[in-house]
């Protein structure tokens, strides 16, 4: 753990846990009777489908393929007919796009790609082959392309990757949970990492909070013998778990402005994601589901197995359905996660959580220049400038004197805010007049 | 509509789409200006113990002088009144560096003009340039020298008649430099005024603040850190110079007033070097005994300017490649 000067601050807030459902297991969510799989369900280019009206598909069963480099494979999540292709709005983005609604027959019948049981003999090529078959993307939220992030371009060295197991956001136990169910199929998804990427180097990066994932990956680790594996206890600040911020609390190193970690010689990963490439690899199973976390204002807070595709009204109702008057459904946690216009809004790749709450309406009042923004900023970033000049419609400062771009819209500074000032909302606004005015140039 | 469609719209759940984040953390401007106002308690105690009760009469006029004017400003500038606390600490502070028998209508004239022309003149809270409570005593200093020069003794109970006297910093102070004059400023058994006396009790508050991650600790430590360092170099009692005058309240309390000190650390740090100089100068080489007020308000006309000069490096900066991509695009012209 670098250590920070105590004149020098890293950024960061404390927020509350609220891990309602860190000691629930895994659950199998119920068969849903129609999935809607949207093709936007990845970073970069939609996938394009492969199917039409009324052919019939098994769960598994490539119905999507890329639609650019940056861009991913998608399977069938369950067996049945496609009932038609319509077009939604992205969950994550609100934009339109296309999406295969499938009937389900109940069957489940599963297809499957032939198992690499000897994927240390195989080449590299045939493993990252297999992992873009896959339809892999990063699980912990970005859903970055997984075969292009561990194809690092030539001329780059990688010497330290790290296992993201932080899941610094209030709510979410679906990583958790995967580390203490699955932690054998996590540690053999780090050897293959390690032979992809040729790096001995691995952290385990886990927060302070989950002292059960930290011994068990300990002790599965040790039990592999990879003894340059190691499991790093991270403290409980948010948001540790982000990419950059990550690499600077473990390794001291900065990540360039508008750069990846792979230009300091590192790959993050989460550890769903690792555990994807596993049942990928060594068991040739497509990425159909993923564990999601349903909580907050809910019967039972519970981790699902889900088929992506799924309503979450669905999970909500396996949950015990809304209490009382929680009115917002957020897909992710409640520091970076999007408020659904509906509760039949998709799971997809990305959603870790579906968490239902009451919304928190607060009232808007001037800054008064707390620096608490500053101080909470883990980009060394002054937030509430983005207010002063988005306010006045001066786009250009935020990004030439304040570096705007470099904001990863944690929500660290909107939590903080006194003046209950919705900061990450200016800032959004802000970069988006500023891509209208690069445009034109 | 008819009744059918009504019953249709009632079926179909309206969720909040809300922008993230979706929760927010404890801290409100509330809360804030009500700790700043408890973490002054004890040395407005000390102020009422040392000067007797009239001194309740300047804070209460003071305070309600404040509130009734942002009331009434609020209402003709046609914005929303909160009742945020700040007019109530406004007050508050600007009472706390009056002289204890200070006339009640000089206090409702500081006070209205801190309100009306410090804070709301500039926009209210948040925009206003000068820390108001200091910019009406300073109003109060030039307009009425004399009355903000009338400095007592504190009295030993609370019905005996006061006596004037000068403050420790005054040109009349006689007293010399010994362990019982060190007890007397932290203890506030000075002249003074009103809240500025007991050095301790000011500090207890600052500290508070501090450990409540309310108040910066680099403006106080900085501040008085500079006052001690300057007066040891010019070979005067560095300790007698940061216990005496208005040094911790304005230390603690006015210098680190949200406002109107700069928003970054560094920012933070040359301003409180700035007050501490700009402090001891007026202290020694100025023509007044004392300095504070004036040096804060200084800087904090230049806050804007701090603000603007230090901006703080992001996580991953790395310096623009200097004037190469320029020359190569002149040379394409």
């Amino acid at each position: 753990m670098a250590t920070n000067p105590f004149w020098k601050r890293s950024g960061g807030v404390k927020v509350p846990h609220r891990k309602l459902s860190q000691g629930k297991a895994i659950e199998q969510a119920p068969l849903p009777e129609e999935v809607i799989v949207p093709m936007g369900q990845h970073l970069g280019a939609p996938a394009v489908p492969l199917v039409k009206k009324k052919d019939e598909v098994k769960a598994g069963q490539l119905i999507a393929e890329p639609g650019g480099f940056i861009s991913a494979n998608i399977h069938s999540p369950v067996s049945g007919t496609v009932k038609n292709i319509i077009t939604m709005l992205n969950v994550v983005t609100s934009k339109p796009m296309e999406a295969i609604v499938i009937e389900s027959d109940g069957q489940d019948r599963q297809e499957t790609m032939p198992p690499l049981k000897d994927w240390k003999k195989r080449s590299n090529e045939d493993i990252l082959a297999r992992i873009k078959d896959a339809g892999i993307v990063g699980l912990g939220g970005a859903t970055f392309p997984t075969h292009v992030k561990l194809s690092p371009p030539p001329g780059k060295t990688i010497d330290t990757i790290i296992l993201n197991g932080a899941e610094c956001e209030p709510y979410i136990t679906s990583d958790h949970r995967t580390m203490l169910e699955h932690g054998s199929s996590i540690v053999e998804g780090i050897e293959i990492l390690m032979k992809l990427l040729d790096c001995k180097n691995v952290h385990v990066a886990i927060e302070k909070n989950k002292p059960d994932a930290i011994a068990r990956m300990k002790e599965l680790v040790s039990k592999a013998g990879l003894n340059t594996v190691q499991i790093t206890i991270m403290p409980t600040v948010y948001p540790m778990g982000a990419e950059k911020t990550l690499v600077k609390n473990l390794l001291d190193r900065e990540v360039p402005m508008g750069g990846l970690p792979l230009d300091v010689g590192v790959v993050v990963q989460n550890v769903s994601t690792v555990k994807a490439v596993h049942d990928a690899v060594v068991a040739g199973r497509p990425l159909i589901d993923r564990v999601v976390t349903v909580t907050g204002s809910v019967g039972e807070p519970k981790n699902l197995m889900v088929r992506f595709g799924t309503p979450a009204s669905a999970l909500v109702e396996h949950c015990g359905g809304v209490l009382g008057d929680a009115d917002e459904v957020i897909f992710g946690g409640p520091m970076m996660g999007i408020s659904q216009f509906s509760l039949d809004a998709p799971i997809t790749k990305g959603t870790n959580c579906v968490l239902i709450k009451k919304a928190e309406v607060c009232e808007e009042r001037d800054c008064f220049r707390c620096s608490s923004c500053i101080d909470a900023c883990p980009m060394g970033l002054m937030p509430t400038m983005y207010v002063q000049y988005a306010k006045k419609k001066r786009y250009e400062e935020c990004a030439e004197l304040y570096h705007i771009d470099n904001c990863v819209e944690c929500g660290s500074c909107t939590f903080s805010c006194p003046a209950k000032i919705p900061l990450v909302q200016y800032i959004k606004v802000a970069k988006a007049e500023l891509r209208k005015l690069r445009a034109k140039k | 509509m008819t009744e059918d469609d009504t019953d249709e719209v009632e079926e179909q759940k309206q969720w909040v789409v809300s922008p993230g984040p979706h929760i927010k953390g404890p801290k409100s401007i509330d809360k804030v200006m009500m700790l700043v106002i408890i973490a002054l308690l004890p040395a407005t105690a000390a102020g009422v113990y040392y000067f007797g009760p009239y001194v309740l009469f300047v804070i209460g006029v003071s305070i309600v002088t404040a509130l009734l004017t942002e009331m009434i400003i609020k209402r003709l500038r046609k914005r929303p009144f909160h009742m945020d606390g700040s007019a109530i600490l406004t007050g508050l502070l600007l009472a706390l560096v009056l002289p204890p028998r200070i006339p009640l209508w000089a206090v409702v004239i500081g006070s209205a003009f801190a309100i009306s022309i410090a804070k709301e003149a500039f926009g209210g809270l948040g925009h206003n340039i000068f820390n108001p409570a200091l910019a009406g005593r300073a109003f109060l200093a030039v307009s009425f020298t004399g009355l903000m020069t009338r400095w007592i003794m504190p009295v030993d109970s609370m019905g005996a008649d006061a006596v004037t006297g000068a403050t420790p910093l005054g040109e009349g102070f006689t007293r010399e430099i010994t362990n019982e004059l060190y007890r007397d400023l932290l203890l506030g058994n000075v002249g003074g005024s009103i809240g500025e006396t007991s050095a301790l009790l000011l500090m207890v508050g600052g500290v508070l603040l501090i450990s409540l991650k309310i108040i910066n600790w680099r403006i106080p430590l900085v501040y008085i850190g500079t006052v001690f360092a300057f007066t040891l170099v010019l070979g005067e009692d560095p300790l007698f110079h940061i216990l005496a005058g208005g040094l911790m309240i304005g230390a603690f309390f006015m210098a680190t007033d949200y406002v109107t000190a700069p928003l970054t650390d560094t920012g933070k740090i040359v301003f409180a070097l700035g007050c501490g100089i700009l402090t001891v100068s007026i202290r020694l080489f100025g023509g007044m005994p004392e300095g504070v007020a004036f040096s804060i308000l200084i800087m904090n006309g230049l806050t804007p300017l701090i603000d603007g000069h230090f901006i703080p490096k992001p996580l991953g900066y790395q310096k623009p490649e200097p004037e190469d991509e320029d020359e190569s695009k002149e040379g394409g012209k």
